[in-house]
């Protein structure tokens, strides 16, 4: 095996060496009813030219790949700079463990540093961790954490968040003693924030609130987050699309306790769906209580500066039972690559993108709603997501779309929303263009029409 | 330093401050088509109050040059297994294939969304399913979801399956049955995720033989109220529990089940199988045992496996089989599972990792999986040998894929295992996990996998003699290092008791 430095002759003379006989004595602490005593039944070895044909006729059944594509709904295709990939493809970083040697980490560390800086600024918090698995269970550990913060046990969500995000929540939750409800969104506007708002009440830990939401609609965080307090409760606001950050007023301005967010959209590839990378954020007072790990400043005895993994006696591995989460490894490497991205497009990059991603939408939007037959079922403030009423099945729909025009031009709703047939929602970014654009609008107008 | 003990790199290179202390405005690192489309005015599209009014202050305005400069200054800073041996015990950090980047990156995949409807993602469903059959061979446990994003995830993911399994075979019942018991070697997320199901934890002795004390166990046992043990196989010193079955056994009596910390199999894969053990349920690292990149602290990616009697409980969706067409297996997402724990992540969970793990085993094949287990066994019982001589082995029993020593000797000069692991790092070498497990004292758990040639291997071992005997004439070096750093030791009380966490003007 090429991977595998000793020769099989060197593996025989350090046997000898520690006074082996042969490979099986290795294994002698193992009792003998236990070896297997045949081959794996696995597939034999594969050269380097006969596996990547392999994989490469795997991917060309995957149609969609191709396609010009309107999918959002939790992931976003947006431009990736090329230095993303090359930066994250030194070794250095790539084939490194977690920073827990500090002196020979510090790449890493300081890496880490930038990305909870970056995180605070976007999302107008005070401190963010290291990272999450992804935006769902980053809004799991957000829920626990209300629990935690504020020892009440009622949390009430918007039915407008990720419908994956909610069942993921839900699977978290369904041991800690906590009570989820879930609160409707206004069927006019698509959003959720008066529903939300009525049903805080002084048992309730935590409101949550996702802003785009899932139907893409802006919701009224503010409002929430004043609602919230009143009560007594955490604001805990999620997002699927963190590029709406170049241009919504930041969760913390408007007052949210708990930021989190899937940061795919900064620099990271579809990929099927992962990995991706979460961000957490939340206020100062809280950092005691925050899941994940957290990178601070640290000196050395020459007073110089660097970077070491802090406030530990929150984690596993110290606290262990107690720990306030049991994640240890977490996506290390796709911080990065959002850290790469957002340096790489800097301010004035996020803010054009996040601008042409609005103007784009908006232009679909309108084009869409002029179809015959075609409507925006809701009325809600966007910012690169909405859903679309179609005159047939949207599945159907879209179905023929992708068969006929190649054409990926949605998510159709029913999986969640089974009172939604004809619904889909509809994403645009930086990358559609305009030309793609149109023969969507085409491609919808004429499909339907058959 | 003594002779013949080379240095891999000096960890010295030019300083670098944050990309904010960098940043200058009207510095741009990045273009973009211009808007094609008609532009409405935003205030049309969006509320004012809803809009952001700080223009980002703050954020870095650099250049792709100061971009590209900033990591690659900054990269230099880091150890990592390109650069040479890696030996944290119970990491497994062994080569990352530069193959399986590729396969990773392949466009076909990359470019897939989640959300696509099944008929136009065929491939990306059929690399999952793909796997989930080796991993079912591997394991010897038939049903798997790769769903869980990392170790800690697959364990809880695992422990809410026996919980769910337990409340559905007991009902009511199953309230009296909320004790998990986990060694007092185990790693630390397993009580937290332990918790996270709502188990409360005791803790079972481990021998002076460094195994899981039956008596104890069985005493344990004994009151009706053991919803499983969660075992680590070798365990985390290394040693095969050779009782395992029996262990099993006396779990299943007392109507529990048994959870495997599946983070040391790159000592067993295709030696043994959990599953032929007597285990319930299990969780791999793929970025341990398959390889996938530590990326300097994930992505991970941790599938759980399981009996065909708890396979109902798995997460959903699941990825079945359903029909042939055009010569080619077609596959479907299935949702109709009511006794499932539910979903654990959005989507199906780090799918770039699954892509790089199943080119991992079709590199290896079945042999050649077996030939990394028996290098990476090999490799462990050489460097066992090397040090005993010079290092306090807490353990007689020959150990597997790592093995654990202590400072018992050193610490007599005042040196203790933290000096040794920073002492390490001037010979060149990533220090091994040290203070883990807990119940050594000074441990030093070392496993340098597979990807280690003899040479290295003879290196490290001088490097490790030469320390000891730093320690007995001239402690101080060792107390000092390391010295060939960028940084000297940081001070993480100070750190920790004022906490900076982020860059601010």
């Amino acid at each position: 095996m090429r991977y595998i430095p000793n020769s099989p002759e060197e593996r025989k003379e350090m046997l000898e060496a520690i006074g082996l006989k042969s490979a099986e004595d290795l294994f002698d602490s193992i009792p003998q009813d236990l070896l297997l005593k045949r081959a794996l039944n696995t597939p034999a070895a594969l050269s380097e030219i006969e596996l990547l044909s392999r994989f490469e006729r795997m991917g060309r059944r995957n149609a969609a790949a191709r396609r010009p594509s309107f999918l959002g709904g939790g992931a976003y295709a947006h431009y990736i700079p090329t230095i993303v990939d090359h930066i994250l493809s030194r070794s250095e970083f790539f084939t490194a463990y977690t920073p827990y040697q500090p002196e020979i980490s510090q790449g890493t560390l300081q890496t880490i540093f930038e990305f909870q800086t970056l995180v605070c600024q976007l999302t107008g918090m005070d401190l963010a961790n290291a990272s999450m698995y992804d935006g769902s269970t980053g809004l799991a550990e957000a829920v626990l954490m209300a629990e935690r913060v504020t020892r009440r046990s009622k949390v009430i969500a918007s039915s407008a968040v990720h419908p994956q995000y909610l069942e993921v929540v839900k699977t978290y939750v369904q041991h800690a003693g906590i009570d989820l409800e879930l609160a409707a969104f206004d069927n006019d506007t698509g959003q959720s924030a008066a529903g939300l708002a009525n049903a805080v009440d002084d048992q309730t830990a935590a409101i949550v609130v996702q802003s785009p939401n899932f139907f893409g609609c802006v919701e009224d965080v503010a409002a929430l987050a004043e609602a919230a307090h009143a009560k007594g409760a955490l604001l805990v606001v999620c997002l699927t699309e963190a590029m709406s950050l170049g241009l919504l007023k930041s969760p913390g301005a408007c007052g949210a306790d708990i930021v989190v967010a899937e940061g795919q959209s900064f620099g990271v590839p579809l990929s099927f769906g992962g990995p991706y990378v979460g961000l957490f954020a939340t206020r100062d007072k809280y950092a005691r209580q925050i899941p994940g790990r957290l990178v601070g400043e640290a000196y050395d005895k020459h007073g110089r500066r660097g970077f070491v993994l802090t406030l530990a006696t929150r984690e596993q591995h110290i606290r262990r039972e107690k720990a306030t989460s049991n994640i240890c490894t977490n996506e290390g490497l796709i911080a990065l690559a959002a850290t790469v991205y957002l340096e790489t497009m800097g301010r004035r990059g996020i803010q054009e993108v996040a601008h042409q991603c609005l103007q784009k939408a908006a232009y679909a939007a309108r084009r869409i709603a002029s179809i015959k037959g075609f409507s925006l079922p809701f009325s809600g403030p966007r910012f690169n997501e909405f859903v679309v009423r179609g005159p047939l099945d949207a599945g159907e729909l879209l179905a023929r779309l992708g068969k006929d025009k190649s054409i990926e031009g949605g998510i159709p709703l029913w999986r969640y929303f089974s009172d939604r047939p004809n619904d889909f929602l509809v994403c645009v970014t930086e990358i559609n263009s305009r030309a793609e654009i149109d023969a969507l609008v085409e491609g919808l107008s004429e499909v339907s029409n058959r | 330093m003594s002779d013949g003990i080379t240095k891999v790199t000096s960890h010295i290179s030019p300083n670098e401050q944050l990309i904010f202390e960098r940043s200058q405005q009207g510095r741009i690192g990045y273009r973009l088509p211009a808007l094609d489309v008609e532009e409405s005015p935003v205030n049309d599209l969006l509320p004012p109050h809803f809009q952001r009014d700080d223009d980002l202050e703050g954020m870095p305005e650099v250049s792709e040059v100061d971009v590209i400069r900033h990591f690659v200054r900054m990269s230099t800073w880091n150890y990592s297994i390109d650069l040479g041996m890696y030996p944290l015990g119970s990491c497994t950090m062994k080569y990352n294939s530069r193959l399986n980047e590729r396969v990773a990156r392949i466009p076909d995949f990359a470019n897939v969304h989640p959300m696509t409807e099944e008929q136009d993602s065929q491939g990306a469903l059929q690399v999952i399913y793909e796997l989930e059959q080796h991993l079912a061979e591997i394991t010897g446990l038939p049903g798997v979801s790769l769903q869980p994003a990392a170790g800690a995830h697959g364990e809880m993911t695992g422990i809410m399956i026996i919980r769910a399994f337990l409340d559905a075979r007991d009902g009511e019942a199953a309230s009296g049955r909320r004790t998990m018991l986990i060694p007092d070697s185990a790693h630390g997320t397993n009580p937290a995720s332990a918790h996270l199901s709502g188990f409360s934890v005791k803790t079972i002795r481990s021998t002076s033989e460094g195994l899981t004390d039956l008596e104890h166990l069985r005493e344990l046992c004994a009151h009706g109220e053991v919803a499983g043990l969660m075992l680590t196989n070798p365990n985390t010193l290394g040693l095969f529990e050779r009782n395992i079955k029996q262990i099993c056994d006396i779990v299943h009596e007392a109507g529990g089940l048994v959870y495997m910390d599946g983070a040391n199999m790159n000592a067993l894969v295709g030696i043994a199988r959990p599953g032929d053990m007597g285990v319930d349920v299990i969780h791999l690292n793929l970025h341990k045992t398959f390889s996938t990149p530590h990326g300097g602290g994930g992505p991970g990616s941790g599938p759980c496996c399981c009996t065909k009697e708890l396979e109902p409980f798995l997460p959903v969706p699941r990825i079945v089989k359903t029909d042939w067409s055009a010569g080619e297996p077609t596959f479907r997402l299935d949702y109709d599972r009511p006794k499932s724990i539910g979903r654990v992540k959005a989507f199906f969970g780090n799918y770039g990792m699954m892509l790089r793990a199943l080119s991992y085993i079709l590199t290896h094949g079945n042999d050649g999986l077996r030939e990394a287990t028996e290098a990476a066994v090999l490799n462990a019982r050489y460097i066992a040998d090397g040090l005993t001589s010079d290092y306090d082995k807490p353990f007689n029993s020959p150990p597997m894929h790592e093995v654990v020593f202590t400072d018992k000797r050193q610490s007599r000069k005042g040196v203790h295992t933290l000096d040794i692991a920073k002492r390490l790092i001037d010979y060149g070498f990533h220090p091994m996990t040290i203070y883990f497990p807990l119940i050594v004292q000074g441990a030093m758990l070392i496993e340098p996998t597979e990807s280690v040639g003899r040479q290295e291997l003879d290196q490290f071992i001088a490097a490790m003699r030469s320390i000891a005997n730093e320690a007995l004439e001239d402690p101080e070096l060792v107390l000092n290092a390391p010295h060939s750093t960028r940084v000297g030791r940081l001070d993480e009380a100070a750190a920790a008791r004022k906490p900076v966490l982020r860059w601010q003007k």
